[in-house]
């Protein structure tokens, strides 16, 4: 009988600064080297698919924010742009290119935090105070559309909430002409710090064979050298019109995912910048009386808006029978919302597809045989959100 | 503990000192659930700046700290966890419920949220809003520490 | 290939192992029994014109009128024809079916959440066990007779 090997079990989190939320993941550690690692969710499993079955699709819309709480705007569109598609409803150009603006935004908001918080685990502090404060204005500028600065649900089913107010446009090409200088300044901070090398240089290594079958999507698989992205590949609100590259990575580990991520900043930046020139006039709804919500002035004055809005808010509209998948390239990987309809006003089935669910599965095959404080830059360059995991 | 009411001045005096050590000292525990746990991180950065009421030192620890804010929804899973953290925590210790879902359960009432963190650990403030802007946050803690100005020894001994 | 090509080719391609092909709003939509499921599947991951390497999505819908009340839908995607694909089977109340880990190691969590969620069995699974609720959680909350508060012992 050979004798076991006695391993120690560690329990890191699931209230842990570095695991981003409340993820707990199960250590069996030979000394420092991580034998096996066991992730547990379903701390904040808060039962968003069967809320959906039970609200209508209107109001589900607010829900979709709250999934991955980084970048709100993304997860509103992927949801409308699955109700659009089964509804057979077209939104004008207007709206098209600022919900482009919102979801780019989302992104550079997403990957500000995930730049903050990740270098805060590995020990480099100033970045996170460099990041929020960049963050903030971006935040100032949804609080401007919206109202809400975290959870905006700007983005509605057939266009948006309202059009753009006065000053968004000032106060965006203010933010794109500064931003390019922000990312060569986070740069400098870490791209040549040796420490910053030796802990995510050659860690967290995953190949591009393996991401694709474990069903890897977003800058994860893009470090490991797949040059691929959603918003190319399958391209959804007017993103064919764009010029943007698609950074890759050679080696697959964090420092190369650190990159894809910094470089994807200034792909974003360079988006807003076509944005705005191609900003057109029009309409920000489309022309759905039965769908969409009316203008709120015309509400107060007109009584079949007012008779319109009533019907809609209180019982909601109903949407003809069908199932539909539509999905976007979110911060984190592809986000998608599979919806089966029954003809009435709420959904029968809403499921919701998170990228960082299937990503966070992969981590006990990336981690198997590094050290523990590996184990940390790995959550940290996975970039995870508990909310749209654990849903 | 000896120290009766009828001292008068000498205790009132003690605890002024006291309390005046408690509320400019504040250390909360990093505990982040859901989406308020960002607000709260925006709250301890450049702008907001939760460091002038003494707050910025984020205790990993719960035996180093002694406010908790609960910022984020409570699920049944996550339950015990919030209480052995809660009752790790040394006194004197107060508790902060900030957004929806923490005083409340917010918009998600179903299987596996708890509707309210006040539910299983007393709150002192409750801030309402999904999610409260940082600046509410920084109101809490001005309240917190009003009523910190109001205790007395005999409260938490 | 584009989706017309790829729907005819594994439509006659797989003559026999379908019960039903049509196109959806969105996607192609294959209907198989759960025993044809694992070489259906093989078939599509290892033709090389087709691909379908990139395991999107596993879940269920419930529709308690039918016999085999659990509708299991997968769907798939192909980074070389930058196509999705949805292919759907049927299993009973109680019922198992092979798990898909084999061929796509992301189905692990995605099979773990179904179990969870609805109850069904995945052999072959590498873990099946809980994932997003607790261990020894007796329900499987996304059952529609389940209510959306739960039950009170829960």
């Amino acid at each position: 009988m050979a004798d076991e090997k006695k391993y120690m079990t560690l329990s890191m989190g699931p209230q842990h600064p570095a695991t981003h939320g409340v993820l707990r993941v199960i250590l069996e550690l030979d000394g420092e080297v991580v034998h096996k690692a066991i992730p547990v969710i379903g701390h904040l499993h808060r039962g968003v698919e069967k809320l959906g079955e039970a609200r209508t699709y209107h109001q589900n819309i607010v829900f979709s924010d709250r999934l991955d709480y980084t970048s709100a705007m993304n997860n509103n569109l992927a949801y409308c742009l699955t109700v659009e598609k089964l509804c057979g409803i077209e939104v004008p150009d207007r709206a098209k290119v600022i919900r482009v603006i919102m979801a780019e935004l989302s992104r550079i908001a997403a990957h500000l935090i995930w730049l903050a918080t990740h270098a805060l685990d590995i020990g480099a502090m100033t970045l996170y105070f460099y990041c929020f404060r960049e963050r903030e204005e971006i935040l100032d500028m949804f609080e401007l559309a919206s109202g809400q600065r975290l959870t905006p649900s700007y983005i509605r089913i057939g266009g948006v909430m309202n059009d753009l107010p006065d000053g968004f446009i000032e106060r965006l090409k203010k933010f794109v002409d500064n931003f390019d200088a922000h990312v060569d300044e986070y740069e400098t901070l870490l791209t040549k710090n040796p420490i910053w090398i030796a802990r995510t240089k050659g860690v967290g290594y995953i190949s591009a064979e393996d991401a694709i079958n474990w069903g890897i999507t977003g800058p994860v698989l893009r470090g490991s050298g797949v040059k691929f992205d959603f918003r190319k590949a399958t391209p959804y609100s007017g993103y064919e019109n764009y010029e943007f590259d698609i950074p890759t990575g050679t080696h697959g580990d964090c420092y190369d995912r650190y990159l894809v991520r910094l470089e994807e900043l200034r792909q974003s930046n360079r988006i807003l910048k076509q944005a705005l020139k191609m900003l057109p006039s029009g309409a920000v709804n489309a022309d759905v009386p039965q769908l969409v919500f009316p203008e709120k002035e015309k509400v107060l004055t007109n009584i079949e808006s007012l008779i319109m809005q009533f019907k809609l808010a209180s019982g909601g509209f109903t949407v003809p029978k069908g199932e539909v998948y539509a999905s976007v390239e979110n911060a984190k990987g592809e986000f998608g919302y599979y919806i089966v309809s029954d003809g009435s006003s709420k959904p029968y089935r809403m499921r919701i597809k998170s990228s960082c669910f299937i990503n966070l599965s992969a981590l006990p095959f990336i981690v198997k045989g590094s050290m523990v404080a590996d184990v940390v830059a790995v959550i940290g360059s996975i970039d995870i959100v508990l909310g749209e995991i654990d849903r | 503990m000896g120290i009766e009411s009828h001292l008068g001045i000498i205790t009132t005096s003690l605890d002024k000192i006291v309390n005046w050590g408690r509320k400019n000292s504040l250390w909360p525990m990093t505990f982040g659930l859901a989406c308020c746990a960002l607000e709260m991180m925006v709250a301890a950065s450049a702008r907001h700046d939760i460091s002038r009421f003494g707050a910025e030192v984020f205790r990993g620890s719960p035996r180093q700290a002694d406010l908790l804010i609960v910022p984020g929804t409570l699920t049944k899973k996550m339950l015990p966890y919030v209480l052995r953290l809660y009752n790790q925590m040394p006194e004197p210790k107060w508790v902060i419920a900030y957004g929806a879902c923490a005083c409340s359960g917010g918009i998600f009432n179903t299987y596996n949220v708890v509707q309210g963190v006040d539910k299983v650990i007393p709150v002192d403030v409750y801030v309402a809003g999904c999610p409260p802007k940082p600046e509410a946050l920084l109101r809490a803690i001005v309240m917190l520490r009003k009523k910190i100005e109001k205790e007395t020894l005999k409260d938490r001994v | 290939m584009n989706s017309t090509e790829i729907f005819e080719t594994i439509k006659s391609d797989c003559r026999n192992l379908l019960k039903d092909a049509f196109s959806g709003i969105d996607l192609s939509t294959f209907v198989i029994e759960p025993e044809h499921l694992i070489e259906f599947m093989k078939y599509i991951k290892n033709t090389p014109e087709l691909s379908f390497d990139l395991i999107t999505d596993i879940t269920a819908v419930d529709y308690p009128n039918r016999t085999k009340r659990f509708e299991l839908v997968y769907h798939i995607f192909s980074i070389k024809n930058s196509l999705r694909i949805r292919v759907k089977t049927n299993v009973e109340d109680g019922g198992s079916i092979e798990s898909v880990t084999c061929i796509w190691k992301g189905a692990e969590w995605l099979e773990r959440e179904v179990f969870d969620m609805f109850g069904v069995n995945f052999k072959n699974h590498p873990d099946l066990r809980r994932i997003l609720m607790n261990e020894d959680y007796k329900y499987h909350p996304l059952k529609k007779e389940f209510p959306l508060q739960g039950y009170e012992e829960s």
